[in-house]
């Protein structure tokens, strides 16, 4: 109770938000040579917040929140520089802080494939109950007990018989919920969402999502949440990362990312989707051509030869984070006084 | 427009031993007229594949007909069957990755239908697939590459140039986009409207992509658990759905606006769809239906057309 005073009473211009990353980079090495899949990345969460990482396959989103867990592979992968702080703490090259696992115990994560992410000869509730035993030291009945309430508090009917079946007597939604509880178990504090619905229907979906939006308001855990459905975003984020080519190329709040995009790789993304209005049925404006090879990352912009705004400058040399507003930045030439088209004049905008 | 497709009372069964069957889909009607394309929806297990497999004859018919221009198509394929009508529908397959040979070359994939189907030269293939390679947004000389040397989006244009070359007039697209990135589809889906346009075709696009099925379609239909259970415009369908399960799939979907997004009522259902192997009486969403009534359980409703849209709906609420 006292430190929960204490906390309030921070300022929170001055209080180290929840997760720091700062300029993290990560390689791998493979037989074609080495793959710089994640270029220096920066972004913040804060507690009780959702940031969505969003970018198409191969953009460097899931390797970002995999190696703040430990989960890249070393070797082949390598985290060049950067460091992520969780409370000011360092964790990169940890397996824990203050006497608390990360992975698991600070951190907890969700995969989009449950089927395949969950042991098939265990039952799901020895699964749920294994990271209790694990990191809080539990005894079995104790946490298999703790993992039925889990399995409630994710909504699975008739909790008790289904924690003693096996994950292929689940259909995929009760799977992602059981993924769910047992993330969720030693209580993290942040929540990693990697493409959680992608796998789900619709309708299981919004009730997946539903549930996330419950436990958020329940927990006060921050969620990372990484996905390509610009839907999902809209439902979900309060700040949002687009990422291109191993870099974050927009960064904003979730509406300025929907109503005052600023990069050209957001708004192609937004060009290239359906709009739900129906008085408006644009035609769909694919992006051309497929991200750069990150083999031989280009020197420039990453988005420079599908971009069709690319100046001179952008084949040579990458642009600077340019911020519009407080807590939104795009990384793009185009926001340099010199330049003389303006991303306002770009496709179609919004007004808000 | 003339229809180029009937399908009466569509019914395919699959045995899974025991005197059980699952009634995957079940006495599905719907015409597709010349030049449209109905979007086909609904959840994983309501028999859309299993639909679109059955017309074009991979499946055989547990019961009733398929007539196309007029023609009833035969109840079970023999080969020569496919011979005649794979020239004119033909069949892009959802998964980019396992429907693809890996041991033939892209152009013995592209070129094996004009070689089955026609007695062209081997040279005059390959020109044509050279021909549709690019016309697909590819290079004419990927042809003598693997499927493994090619991206997703890549190989999907590979099997969209694959069920194309034959120049069919009717083509079941099941869910060609939904392994693609949204940059992308969008390149997918442009493309399959402009060979619509040039080619005539007629299209049953069968997607879970409510968004890109209400952008390409004419017309919507949507599918429960094997039966038919809306079907109109398919703007009209998305924004003023009327069937229970349509207003709910569609709350679900969320859409690209974040304030839309905070001012709606969630819509999540409660439950997942019924097991397909012991279908209850009545309304097939009976059991999940928010506004269900006692009649629902003991009858199944008809698919009718509602008097103020151009729409047929099957539920009690309108009977």
């Amino acid at each position: 109770m006292t430190q929960l005073a204490t906390e309030t009473v921070l300022d929170p211009q001055t209080s180290p938000p929840l997760l720091e990353v700062e300029n993290l980079a990560v390689e791998f090495d493979t037989y074609g040579g080495t793959v710089q899949a994640v270029r220096g990345v920066n972004f913040t969460v804060e507690q009780g917040k959702t940031l969505a990482i969003v970018g198409e396959s191969g953009c460097g989103k899931s390797v970002t929140v995999q190696s703040m867990m430990g989960l890249i592979p070393m070797p082949p992968g390598r985290i060049t520089s950067g460091s992520a702080r969780l409370r000011g703490i360092e964790v990169l090259g940890r397996n824990a802080i203050a006497g608390k696992e990360i992975r698991g115990a600070e951190i907890g994560m969700i995969f989009q494939d449950p089927m395949t992410s969950l042991n098939p000869t265990m039952t799901i509730g020895d699964q749920i109950a294994e990271p209790l035993q694990g990191h809080r030291g539990y005894s079995y009945r104790r946490a298999f007990n703790a993992a039925i309430e889990l399995l409630d508090l994710s909504k699975i009917p008739e909790a008790a018989r289904r924690a003693r079946q096996y994950p292929f007597e689940f259909s995929g939604g009760m799977l992602q919920r059981a993924m769910i509880a047992m993330a969720i178990a030693c209580k993290p504090s942040i929540l990693i969402a990697d493409e959680p619905t992608t796998a789900l229907d619709v309708t299981i979906q919004a009730q997946i999502l539903d549930l996330l939006r419950d436990l958020q308001t329940e927990t006060g855990m921050a969620i990372i949440l990484i996905t390509h459905d610009l839907g999902v975003v809209a439902r979900m984020a309060n700040e949002v990362a687009v990422m291109y080519a191993g870099k974050i190329v927009e960064h904003g709040s979730v509406d300025d990312i929907f109503y005052r995009s600023a990069h050209p790789y957001t708004l192609g993304l937004r060009a290239a989707m359906p709009t739900n209005d129906p008085s408006l049925k644009h035609e769909l404006t694919p992006i051309e051509g497929s991200p750069p090879d990150l083999f031989a990352p280009p020197p420039g912009c990453g988005y420079c030869p599908r971009c069709p705004h690319a100046m001179q400058v952008c084949d040579s040399r990458d642009a600077d984070d340019y911020y519009l507003e407080a807590r939104h930045f795009s990384r793009c030439w185009l926001h340099h006084d010199a330049a003389s088209l303006k991303p306002d004049e770009l496709y179609f905008r919004n007004s808000d | 427009m003339a229809e180029l497709l009937e399908v009466i009372e569509l019914t395919r069964y699959f045995d899974i031993g025991r005197n059980q069957h699952v009634h995957a889909v079940e006495k599905v009607s719907l015409n597709i007229a010349e030049q449209e394309i109905v979007g086909l929806v609904g959840e994983s297990g309501s028999g859309k594949s299993t639909f679109g497999k059955t017309i074009v004859g991979l499946h055989a018919k547990t019961s009733g007909t398929v007539k196309y221009r007029g023609e009833s198509l035969p109840q079970k394929y023999v080969p020569a069957d496919f011979q005649r009508l794979a020239a004119k529908m033909q069949m892009i397959l959802q998964d980019p990755y396992s429907s693809l040979n890996p041991r033939m070359t892209v152009g013995e994939i592209i070129g094996e239908g004009l070689r089955l189907h026609t007695d062209k030269k081997a040279g005059e293939i390959k020109d044509c697939v050279a021909d549709w390679l690019v016309k697909v947004g590819l290079q004419a000389n990927h042809m003598s590459r693997y499927p493994h040397e090619f991206s997703g989006g890549q190989r999907q244009r590979i099997g969209i140039a694959r069920a194309l070359i034959l120049q069919p007039e009717f083509v079941v697209c099941d869910e060609p986009i939904s392994a693609l990135d949204v940059s992308v589809q969008a390149q997918v889906i442009n493309l399959l409207r402009e060979l619509k346009d040039t080619m005539g075709l007629t299209l049953l696009f069968i997607a879970h992509d409510l968004s890109m099925v209400r952008y390409v379609s004419d017309r919507m239909a949507v599918m429960y658990l094997g039966s038919l259970v809306e079907i109109g415009k398919a703007d009209e369908v998305y924004f003023d759905p009327r069937h229970p399960y349509t207003e709910i799939l569609i709350g679900s979907n969320p859409e690209p606006d974040p304030q839309l997004e905070r001012n709606r009522p969630s819509t999540a259902i409660q439950g997942e769809i019924p097991s397909p192997v012991n279908v209850p009486e009545g309304c097939r969403f009976a059991s999940r239906c928010p506004q269900v009534m006692e009649v629902c359980r003991q009858t199944t409703p008809e698919l009718i057309a509602l008097k103020d849209v151009d729409r047929k709906v099957a539920c009690h609420l309108y009977s």
